[in-house]
């Protein structure tokens, strides 16, 4: 069938623009400058409490700033001094070491994972033994960090502490003689609801009918884990763990229950900082360990966020 | 008067886009008018255009005796209805409805009445404390055009209006629209991808493609003697037979037949044109009728009432080439068989010809009221 | 390795014995869930029985066990002077955060959803990036430093603003979600029928996107609530101090900690956070997790 249609000459088609990027613009007619001036409040806070601070640390990190003494009424220059000494100090090491396990033991493989297994356990249920459960976790995580930190204490107690008791092994110091377990289980315990929430959501996004088909061509439950969920929720996966570490890498919560201790050995990155800068009054060398985390939130956020825009191209 | 008159209307987006192409376009007081066009090619742009959610790069509306081109959307006068009817969630069917009047700074009670009335018209009394969410698809669609009503604005715009109804009340909801603008006599222009929806319930129908108007007639006209291949292809639930022809000795030839060149055209002999006549405009007969274009049954699809066959022609060259295939409407009771040989008669006065995609005539298109420059033989 | 022969079909296995076998596996994974998931109630409601015991007992003890119930240990809170200021302290600094929160962030999350402002889509990875990485913990110092240049040292206007400061960027971007997702027909609508900005946004906007500035109210809560190194940092002596700073200062300063006091404030400081969970979420759903929609 000879079906000659309209010569092209020269047309361009008409096309809206591209509709994921926003919806039509400007509905309500704001016009630039109204819409400039709504933005200016937010900008303002954020660049004065939020950037400022973070571009501050860098300048503070070269000098040898304290709070009482010479050197705060005069702070010098002193360059990369306060680096080259962090990186030789063996607690800084250490603490970087202790903070690299707290991330890895209760965000990663704690959080992540019990949020996870939650969320697969309780799939595709609706009744009230999924609602206690929830409430329970979600309990867990909007209480208050210093009632959670002192429950804690209370639980881990040698003497009098709950868990001892049931357990019937009255004198197990848990805080003295494990405190990085301690706190890792403490903070898996205080972090789990949001995984949790997060994985729920991802699984019922899931279509039922991939399962089935799955399931229809003889997989059984791992394996339908591993050929149709995983791939699917991959996204959500290191969205959620990007979250949660550098979450948990900053978290100041475990001072509240270990200071830090016994001798240093729950001493993670933020405690560190604040024993340094603000109990020892080193405002400088705290600055640059602060510089140095703030390098190490960085990587970790750019890493996932790599592995995320890869993963986008590959789909 | 509240005529709608664009000149020369342009829009260009940041991206370089030209969405409109110096349009030019007329649309009468109290006309239903149709935007037709496939997704792309400007007709919405058009519709917010005239309403000012769309800022013209170029070129000039006016509505009535008003300039509007530069006028703010809220004080043009007209009232939209969007494809999603944008019923406001949180407030009642009387909130909604009267909502224009608020503006107005209509005072409470005179809103209420004016809601109340206007939700009688359309029949939606007993619904005017429910909100939006609870009511189904046809109810909101009413509602919408309450709101609309309310404000007695100069003109209708409406977005797809029945394209978010579901087939069977998307008829109901026609023959309602139809008669309700008729009703009103106010100014009414509707954006459709839908030809049979713009046959169907337009005054008068421009077909649009790439930011270009390619036609503007009645829908009679549109149908009968569409003005280029585009819209022949476009308009008709059975697209239209479009054939490679070449003129003889004062005849058409045709897939090995020979064909009278239609009345009112001038041609020139030897010349290559496209051969166009729509599947109801031809007669099939099972016996041979000397002269007429004949081929093979290959398809048969059943539409209810008739049929709609296709048949495979050969090419007419003498080398041999490839060749075509047309399509016929056959009433219910004389359908062929894939296999037969079937010979088919176009009706007189129904073949166009068009040359290079634009339709050939002697004559310009008489003039359908009221004057309007078409895109026909304008092309830039 | 093919060969060229059709291979017998299978030996029809023992139906019912298949029957069987899987059935036990079936009911084998049930269970391991059930166990699972009450091992996990367990975990969960471990550490919270004293908080629900202790305060109710007339002789709390640091374990948890079934109260001897009364209600007298209440009365310690009004004998300490410091507790239930310090919870009017928390109130205050969470309801003036979450207002400024919500307020600039719908501002600017409207304006950047419907508005093309020239760099948006930097703005926005730029602040994706910058709420994640810059952290309280991690500024520390120089907050500090910049409260004290400020004179915001033991203020808590300076609390609430920096908060506010780390809060915006992520509220920005739940709202900005929200936003993106209200189709635009119901402004153009209202701006067609000659609505003005103001008016749109009075009429329309706010009440459409109600859910959301609810949501991002109680998040800002629920987090300066429980936040307790910036009102630790910042704010001297017990006057001003919020509930999460005084709750700490309880157990750890001076000898034997009042567990009376300790129990019943826990319970005070952690009541409202969880109500007003329990009420938000009942009402509007708690859906803002990454953006994952249904």
């Amino acid at each position: 069938m000879a079906r000659v249609t309209s010569p092209p000459d020269q047309v361009v088609q008409g096309r809206r623009p591209d509709p994921g990027a926003s919806p039509a613009p400007d509905a309500a007619g704001l016009g630039r400058a109204r819409a400039t001036g709504f933005l200016v409040p937010a900008m303002v806070l954020i660049l004065v409490f939020l950037v400022v601070p973070a571009a501050w640390t860098i300048y503070l990190g070269v000098t040898n700033y304290r709070l009482t003494g010479l050197a705060a009424a005069n702070p010098e220059f002193v360059g990369l001094d306060n680096y080259t000494r962090a990186l030789g100090d063996e607690r800084f090491r250490s603490s970087l070491l202790l903070t690299l396990q707290f991330v890895l033991g209760s965000a990663v493989i704690g959080q992540a994972g019990l949020g996870f297994a939650i969320a697969f356990a309780l799939r595709d249920r609706r009744g009230p033994l999924r609602r206690v459960v929830e409430a329970f976790v979600l309990l867990s995580w909007i209480l208050p960090s210093s009632v959670v930190a002192f429950l804690w204490i209370a639980l881990l107690d040698r003497d009098g502490g709950t868990l001892n008791t049931l357990l019937g092994i009255p004198g197990t110091a848990w805080l003295l003689d494990h405190p990085m377990l301690s706190i890792i289980i403490f903070n898996t315990w205080r972090g789990t609801a949001f995984s949790m929430m997060l994985y729920a959501a991802a699984l019922e996004n899931v279509p039922r009918s991939h399962l089935e088909t799955a399931r229809l061509a003889g997989a059984s439950t791992w394996q339908q884990l591993r050929d149709v969920v995983f791939p699917r929720i991959r996204g959500h996966v290191l969205t959620n763990l990007l979250l949660i570490s550098l979450w948990t890498f900053n978290d100041f919560a475990p001072f509240l229950i270990t200071a830090g201790g016994p001798e240093q050995r729950s001493e993670i990155l933020p405690v560190y900082v604040y024993k340094v800068a603000l109990s020892g009054g080193e405002l400088g060398f705290g600055a640059a360990i602060s510089f140095l985390m703030l390098l190490i939130n960085l990587v970790i956020a750019l890493v996932y966020l790599r592995m995320l825009g890869r993963r986008k191209e590959a789909a | 008067m509240s005529a709608i008159t664009m000149r020369e209307l342009t829009k260009v987006y940041p991206n370089g886009v030209r969405a409109l192409d110096a349009l030019d376009l007329e649309i009468a007081d109290g006309e239903f008018f149709a935007l037709l066009g496939p997704s792309g090619c400007g007709k919405t742009t058009l519709l917010r255009t005239i309403a000012g959610l769309e800022v013209a790069s170029g070129g000039s509306v006016r509505i009535g005796d008003r300039a509007v081109t530069n006028l703010p959307p809220g004080k043009r006068d007209v009232a939209m209805v969007f494809q999603d009817y944008a019923l406001f969630p949180h407030m009642t069917v009387q909130d909604n409805i009267a909502y224009p009047l608020r503006i107005k700074k209509v005072d409470r009670r005179g809103r209420a009445e004016k809601a109340a009335q206007t939700a009688d018209e359309l029949g939606l009394s007993a619904l005017l404390q429910r909100r939006p969410g609870q009511l189904s698809g046809g109810q909101q669609q009413r509602v919408a055009l309450a709101r609309a009503m309310a404000c007695h604005p100069q003109v209708f715009l409406l977005d797809e209006p029945l394209s978010n109804l579901d087939a069977r009340l998307r008829l109901e909801a026609r023959t309602f629209l139809k008669r309700l603008q008729r009703e009103l006599g106010v100014t009414t222009v509707f954006v459709t991808h839908d030809q049979a929806e713009a046959l169907a319930l337009a005054d008068r129908i421009a077909v649009m493609e790439g930011g270009r108007i390619r036609q503007v007639g009645t829908p009679t006209e549109v149908f009968r003697r569409p003005a280029n291949t585009f819209v022949a292809g476009f308009i008709g639930s059975t697209p239209m037979n479009l054939v490679d022809a070449e003129v003889h000795d004062g005849e058409l030839a045709v897939a090995g037949a020979r064909l009278p060149v239609p009345e009112d055209t001038r041609v020139t002999s030897g010349e290559k044109l496209v051969y166009g006549v729509r599947p109801e405009y031809l007669d099939y007969s099972a016996e041979p009728v000397p002269g007429a274009l004949s081929g093979q049954v290959v398809v048969v699809e059943n539409l209810g009432s008739f049929s709609l066959v296709s048949l495979d022609l050969p090419s007419g060259d003498a080398a041999g080439g490839p060749g075509t295939s047309l399509q016929v409407v056959v009433p219910e009771g004389r359908e062929p068989e894939p296999g037969d040989t079937g010979w088919v008669v176009p009706r007189p006065g129904r073949s166009l010809l068009y040359r290079d995609g634009e339709l050939v005539s002697s004559a310009a298109a008489p003039p359908s009221v009221p004057a309007a420059r078409t895109g026909v033989g304008a092309e830039r | 390795m093919s060969s060229a022969t059709t291979t017998a079909p299978a030996p029809p296995r023992d139906r019912a014995h298949d029957g069987a076998s899987s059935a036990v596996r079936h009911l084998l994974a049930r269970t391991g869930r059930y166990v699972f998931l009450c091992a996990v109630l367990g975990f969960f409601a471990l550490p919270l029985l004293w908080l629900a015991t202790a305060p109710f007992d007339d002789t709390p003890t640091i374990t948890a066990s079934l109260p001897q119930f009364t209600l007298d240990n209440f009365r310690a809170l009004l004998d300490n002077p410091y507790a239930l200021s310090s919870l009017l302290n928390s109130v205050y600094l969470a309801a003036g955060t979450a207002a400024l929160v919500v307020t600039f962030a719908a501002l600017a999350a409207y304006a950047l959803s419907r508005v093309r402002v020239p760099g948006r889509d930097a703005l926005l990875y730029g602040l994706l990036l910058l709420s994640s990485i810059v952290t309280g913990t991690a500024t520390m110092v120089p907050l500090f430093e910049l409260a004290f240049r400020l004179n915001l040292i033991d203020s808590r206007l300076g609390v609430i603003l920096i908060l506010t400061g780390g809060l915006l960027p992520a509220a920005i971007f739940i709202l900005k979600d929200f936003m993106d997702a209200t189709p635009t027909s119901y402004e153009e609508s209202a701006r067609v029928f000659g609505a003005s900005p103001l008016q749109i946004m009075r009429h329309i906007v706010v009440p459409v996107v109600r859910p959301g500035l609810a949501t991002v109210g109680v998040w800002a809560v629920a987090n300066v609530w429980g936040n307790f190194l910036v009102p630790f940092l910042l704010l001297r002596g017990p006057e001003k101090a919020p509930a999460a700073v005084i709750m700490y200062t309880l157990y750890t300063e001076g000898g034997q900690a009042d567990l009376r006091l300790l129990s019943t404030f826990s319970l005070l400081y952690s009541l409202p956070v969880a109500l007003m969970f329990v009420f938000v979420s009942s009402r509007y759903g708690f859906r803002f997790h990454g953006g994952i929609k249904r």
